[in-house]
């Protein structure tokens, strides 16, 4: 069998009821896990001698408003030894965006992390630096999520020149 | 400086004293090198020989604020980019003049979204707009050689101050 499918059964056996469903596309697996069972399972990846996955590629979320669970947190782990890419997908609610850091066992996490944070307001506990990393570190608001506004200015056209140019707050010296 | 404003308006020769020191100020304005994005490379073709900037006076492109009399602002200033942007223009030594260079600097040009300051006159107070995206060598010659003009019409003495 593949060290995917392997994967899929080590996951398997080791959460339980944490594990929720596998999705299978052409030969790509990603594994569906509850949240709390992140850190045992990153630790299991990278720890287990016949899975080896020691890349983490990627780490990002989606935002899924107005669903339930709201965000999908979406890991990407790669094996350099047996060429394979595994993927994981946690779900978690809108009133409890908190999830496990892995950047004990992965420690690029830790940019992805912040990036997510930045993004879409979800607090990674037990990291080890959590803090804006693309907007300025007093910004309000998480840019990616699907209820923030999308255009930040109003259009100046000739009907609307002077009101918004009376209003447009310019620098002085 | 500070003598002639001191004398105040003394007819014929404060006339020929500004127009000696406006045209030495036009003459030799050095810019700061603050390219951020495409536009500046449209800034570096007109330093080059093709369209020359050298026979402004102005080919010596200096890094540090300190040395620098004209700031052109050359791309799209995002929020993390914008209180940098402003502490380097306030090191800047007086008289110094601002030069908005693009569609982005100008006015926020095609974005419109939470990361990029929708025009830099939000931030310094800025003397001449160049339009374009980027806009040519010729045409941000054309934007210095307006501010050359708008230098050369400036007063030293100003009424009210």
């Amino acid at each position: 069998m593949t060290v995917l499918d392997l994967a899929v059964q080590t996951l398997h056996a080791e959460l339980r009821e944490s594990y929720l469903e596998t999705i299978t596309f052409r030969d790509q697996i990603t594994a569906v896990i509850a949240p709390e069972s992140i850190l045992p399972a990153a630790r299991l990846l990278k720890t287990s001698k016949n899975l080896d996955f020691n890349l983490l590629a990627a780490l990002t979320a989606v935002d899924y408003w107005p669903e339930n669970p709201r965000f999908s947190i979406v890991y990407q782990f790669y094996s350099m030894a047996n060429k394979a890419m595994l993927g994981i997908r946690v779900p978690l609610p809108a009133e409890k965006p908190e999830l496990d850091s892995i950047d004990s066992i992965y420690p690029n996490a830790n940019g992805h992390e912040r990036e997510v944070f930045d993004m879409f307001g979800i607090t990674f506990s037990g990291s080890r630096d959590l803090r804006r990393i693309l907007m300025p570190w007093d910004w309000e608001g998480h840019p990616l999520r699907k209820d923030y506004p999308l255009g930040e200015e109003e259009i100046q056209f000739s009907f609307n020149f002077d009101e918004i140019n009376l209003r447009k707050h310019y620098a002085r010296d | 400086m500070g003598v002639e404003q001191k004398l105040g308006n003394m007819g014929v020769i404060t006339t020929s004293l500004e127009q000696m020191v406006n045209w030495s100020r036009t003459r030799a304005m050095w810019p700061m090198l603050f390219g951020l994005a495409c536009c500046a490379i449209e800034m570096m073709v007109a330093e080059s020989a093709d369209y020359d900037m050298s026979r402004f006076g102005m080919e010596l492109m200096r890094a540090s604020p300190r040395q620098t009399d004209l700031m052109i602002v050359a791309g799209r200033v995002s929020r993390k980019m914008a209180p940098v942007l402003r502490r380097l223009y306030d090191q800047m030594p007086s008289p110094k003049w601002v030069i908005s260079m693009g569609d982005c600097a100008s006015c926020g040009g095609i974005f419109n979204n939470y990361a990029v300051v929708p025009g830099v006159d939000e931030i310094v107070p800025v003397d001449v707009y160049v339009a374009g995206c980027p806009p040519r060598p010729e045409a941000l010659i054309h934007g210095i050689l307006t501010l050359h003009d708008k230098v050369s019409k400036e007063k030293l003495v100003q009424p009210g101050k």
